[in-house]
C-alpha cells in the first residue's frame, strides 16, 4: 500500500470522484490557482479546469448557498471551507438551507453535497481560529457528519460522502494534513455509520475521533504499561453514530471515557453518555466520565493552550477514575 | 412598453391574476375561520410581478425560487390550486406532503426551487441553480424572487458578486412592495432605486413597473432572452405595493389610509382590464364570467384540500436523510 499523506489521500479521493463523476465540482477560497490553502486541492485545476475547481470568493454564506442550490439541480459540489471557524458564517446555508430542504419539500429536493475542511485547534492561532463545530452541528437532522484523520479512512470515507445523496460536513484538522499512514489505492470506501475499533482492550471503553484519536493511542500504550488495558472506540461518524460498536464495547469493558476536542457544555460526549446510560446501565461500573477542552475560548500562549486542550494527563485521570484506580 | 399583446394572451393573464387574487382572499378566510395556522403572507396587489415574470420564462425549464410569500408563484408554473391549498392546510396531497406549509412551497417537476422563509436566504440557492446551468452549459435562466428588505442581507451582496464575476444567467427580481414587515424601505436602504445595488457588482440593472402586467410580460420578455444569450446576471427591481398586511395577522397600521387608497387605485386587474376594454379584447360582460370561472376553481381546490387526508405519523421519520 502507498504511505500518503492527511491531504494526498483527500487530494487522491477527490481527483478520483471528479474523475468518475462529471458533475462533482469543488468551490472554495483559494482552492484552484493557489493549489489549497492547505493544498488538499494540489494540482487539481491543471487536470480539470476552472470550471470544477473554483476559486470562490471570501462569502462563506454565499458560496455554500451556491453549492446547495446546484446540488438541488443536480450537481455534485465538494465546498472547501479554509477552516470550519469561517464555516459559522455559513451556518444559516448549513442549518437552515441544506439540512432541511429534504425534509421540507416533502422528499423532492436532495442536497448531494459535501463540505469539508478543517476544524479544531491547530497550533497558536488564538481563540477565533481554534473551534471545534462537531457540538454545534451534530444536533440538526438532516446532516451526515465525518470527523477523522487517518489518511486511509479520510480517503474511503471522503469517496463515501461524495456519493452520498445526503449533504456531508467532513471535519479534517490542519495540524495532522501532513501526518502520513498507508492508504489502498483505486477503489476504496469506507461506509458512513461504520464506526472502528481502533484498539482492542478489556478494562476501559474510550470513544475519541478526529485527532483525539491519536491522544487516545498514546494514553493506551502508556497505560498498558501499568497493566490497564484500553479499547479505543471511534465513530468516525458522528451522524449517524454507530451506536451498537459503542454499546457492544461497553458491554464488555463495562466502563466508559470519552475523549472529545472542543466544549463539553452540551457536547456530543453528552450525547454518548446519555445513550450509553440508557442503553447499558445495567453493565456500568462506574460513572462515566469524559475528557473535553476547558471551557474558555482558546488563549494564544502555548502553555496554556496546551493545558486548555485535553491532555493525556486529564485522560489518564479519568480513566483511572472509572477504574477506581 | 409600447409592444401589444394578443387578446387571448390578455385574457389568460387576466384570469391567472384574477385566480391569485381570488385564491388568496380565500386564504385570508381559510386562516380566520382557523383551517390552518402559522404565518401566512398574502400577494394580494403583486400579482402582475408574478404573471408578468413566469409568463415570459420557459416554465418547467427555467429554475424559479422566492421567499415565503410563495403561494401564487407555483400555480402560475403550472401546480393544481388543490395541490397548493392542500399544503397550506398542512395535508399529505399538498406539494410537500404537509411538511412544508405556507413559507415553503416546492415542485421538483415544475423546477420550482421553493418558498423560503430566512429573509435573502433563497438568492445564493438561485445563484447556485445559474452555476448549475453553465455548468452544463444549458440555455436556461434562473429566476430568483425577493422582497425589497432582503437587498439589506449579507447573502445577497455576496450572490449578487459571484453572479457578476461568473457571469451566471440568474435573474434577480426585488418585489419592491416599499415596506418589510412595518418598516418602510426608505428607512433601510440609502438608495432611492432599489436596483443601483447592481451598481456594486458592475451588472445589469433594470426598473420595471410591475402595476401593468403588459408592461412587466413585456420587459421581463427582453430581460429574460438577453440574459439566455449572454449568461449575464441582471438585478431588475419592480415596483408593485401589497394591498393587506405583511401577514394576516397585520393590520397594516403603519401605512396611512390615503397611502393604501391611492395605491389600490393602481391595482393591477383594474389596470389590465382598462387595456382590455380599450383594446377590445373582452365586453364588460366577459369579466363576470372570468369571475364566475376562478370561484369555481378555487372552491374545488378548497373542497379538495378541505376534504384531503393528513399525512400518517409514519411521515414524521421520512425524508431527514435520503
Ligand atoms: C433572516 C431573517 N430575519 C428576519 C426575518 C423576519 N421577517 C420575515 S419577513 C420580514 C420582512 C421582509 O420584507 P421583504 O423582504 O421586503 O419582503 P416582503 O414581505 O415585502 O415580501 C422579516 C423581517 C426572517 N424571516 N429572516
Amino acid at each position: 500500500m502507498a504511505i500518503l499523506t492527511l491531504r494526498e489521500a483527500l487530494n487522491q479521493a477527490l481527483t478520483e470522484e471528479m474523475e468518475r463523476d462529471p458533475s462533482v465540482f469543488i468551490m472554495g477560497e483559494e482552492v484552484a490557482q493557489y493549489d489549497g490553502a492547505y493544498k488538499v486541492t494540489k494540482g487539481m485545476l491543471a487536470k480539470f479546469g476552472p470550471m470544477r475547481v473554483v476559486d470562490s470568493p471570501i462569502s462563506e454564506a454565499g458560496f455554500a448557498g451556491l453549492g446547495v442550490g446546484a446540488a438541488m439541480c443536480g450537481l455534485r459540489p465538494v465546498i472547501e471551507m479554509m477552516t470550519w471557524n469561517f464555516a459559522i458564517q455559513a451556518f444559516d446555508q448549513i442549518i437552515n438551507h441544506a439540512a432541511k430542504m429534504l425534509y421540507m419539500s416533502g422528499g423532492q429536493y436532495k442536497v448531494p453535497m459535501v463540505i469539508r475542511g478543517p476544524h479544531g485547534a491547530a497550533h497558536m492561532l488564538g481563540a477565533q481560529h481554534s473551534q471545534c463545530v462537531d457540538h454545534m452541528l451534530v444536533n440538526c437532522p438532516g446532516l451526515k457528519i465525518v470527523s477523522t484523520v487517518i489518511p486511509a479512512e479520510a480517503k474511503g470515507l471522503m469517496k463515501s460522502a461524495i456519493r452520498d445523496d445526503n449533504t456531508v460536513l467532513f471535519l479534517e484538522s490542519e495540524m495532522l494534513y501532513g501526518r502520513s499512514g498507508e492508504v489502498p489505492e483505486g477503489e476504496y470506501t469506507i461506509p458512513l455509520g461504520v464506526g472502528d475499533i481502533k484498539r482492542e482492550g478489556t478494562d476501559v471503553t474510550l470513544v475519541a475521533w478526529n485527532k483525539m484519536v491519536l491522544l487516545a493511542l498514546d494514553v493506551a500504550a502508556e497505560l498498558e504499561k501499568e497493566g490497564i488495558s484500553v479499547e479505543i472506540v471511534d465513530p468516525r461518524t458522528l451522524m449517524p453514530l454507530d451506536e451498537d460498536m459503542i454499546f457492544n464495547s461497553v458491554r464488555k469493558t463495562n466502563r466508559l471515557v470519552v475523549l472529545e476536542e472542543g466544549w463539553g457544555v452540551a457536547s456530543f460526549g453528552c450525547h454518548i453518555v446519555d445513550r450509553v446510560v440508557k442503553e447499558c446501565f445495567d453493565y456500568l461500573d462506574a460513572p462515566p466520565e469524559r475528557v473535553t477542552n476547558l471551557f474558555v475560548p482558546m488563549p494564544y500562549n502555548e502553555r496554556l493552550e496546551h493545558e486548555v486542550m485535553p491532555t493525556a494527563e486529564r485522560t489518564i485521570s479519568a480513566i483511572k477514575a472509572v477504574l477506581y484506580k | 412598453m409600447a409592444q401589444k399583446l394578443s387578446n387571448q394572451l390578455l385574457v389568460a393573464f387576466y384570469k391567472e391574476m384574477l385566480l391569485g387574487r381570488r385564491i388568496e382572499e380565500r386564504v385570508g378566510q381559510l386562516y380566520v375561520q382557523q383551517k390552518f395556522s402559522g404565518f401566512c403572507h398574502l400577494y394580494i396587489g403583486q400579482e402582475a410581478v408574478g404573471t408578468g415574470c413566469l409568463n415570459a420564462i420557459r416554465k418547467g425549464q427555467d429554475y424559479v425560487i422566492t421567499g415565503y410569500r410563495d403561494h401564487f408563484l407555483p400555480i402560475i408554473l403550472g401546480m393544481d390550486p388543490g395541490m397548493m391549498l392542500s399544503e397550506l392546510l398542512g395535508k399529505v396531497t399538498g406539494c410537500a406532503r404537509g411538511k412544508g406549509g405556507s413559507m415553503h412551497m416546492f415542485s421538483e417537476k415544475l423546477r420550482f426551487m421553493g418558498g423560503h422563509g430566512i429573509v435573502g436566504g433563497q438568492v445564493p440557492l438561485a445563484v447556485g441553480a445559474a452555476w448549475k446551468i453553465k455548468y452544463n452549459k444549458e440555455d436556461n435562466v434562473a429566476l430568483c424572487f425577493l422582497g425589497d428588505a432582503a437587498i439589506n442581507q449579507g447573502q445577497f451582496h455576496e450572490a449578487l458578486n459571484m453572479a457578476a464575476i461568473w457571469d451566471l444567467p440568474c435573474i434577480i427580481i426585488i418585489e419592491n412592495n416599499m415596506y418589510g414587515m412595518g418598516t418602510a424601505i426608505s428607512r433601510t436602504c440609502s438608495l432611492n432605486n432599489l436596483a443601483d445595488r447592481a451598481k456594486g457588482y458592475n451588472m445589469r440593472q433594470a426598473i420595471v413597473d410591475g402595476r401593468n402586467v403588459v408592461n412587466t410580460y413585456n420587459q421581463m420578455k427582453e430581460i429574460v432572452e438577453e440574459t439566455r444569450k449572454t449568461s449575464k446576471p441582471i438585478l431588475v427591481e419592480i415596483q408593485t405595493y401589497r394591498f393587506r398586511g405583511h401577514s394576516v395577522s397585520d393590520p397594516g397600521n403603519y401605512r396611512t389610509k390615503e397611502e393604501v387608497e391611492k395605491e389600490r387605485s393602481r391595482d393591477c386587474l383594474i389596470l389590465l382590464k382598462d387595456i382590455m376594454l380599450q383594446q377590445k379584447a373582452a365586453k364588460e360582460d366577459d369579466f363576470e364570467t372570468y369571475e364566475e370561472e376562478i370561484a369555481d376553481i378555487v372552491e374545488k381546490a378548497v373542497t379538495f384540500a378541505d376534504e384531503a387526508p393528513e399525512p400518517g405519523l409514519e411521515e414524521i421519520y421520512e425524508h431527514v436523510l435520503v
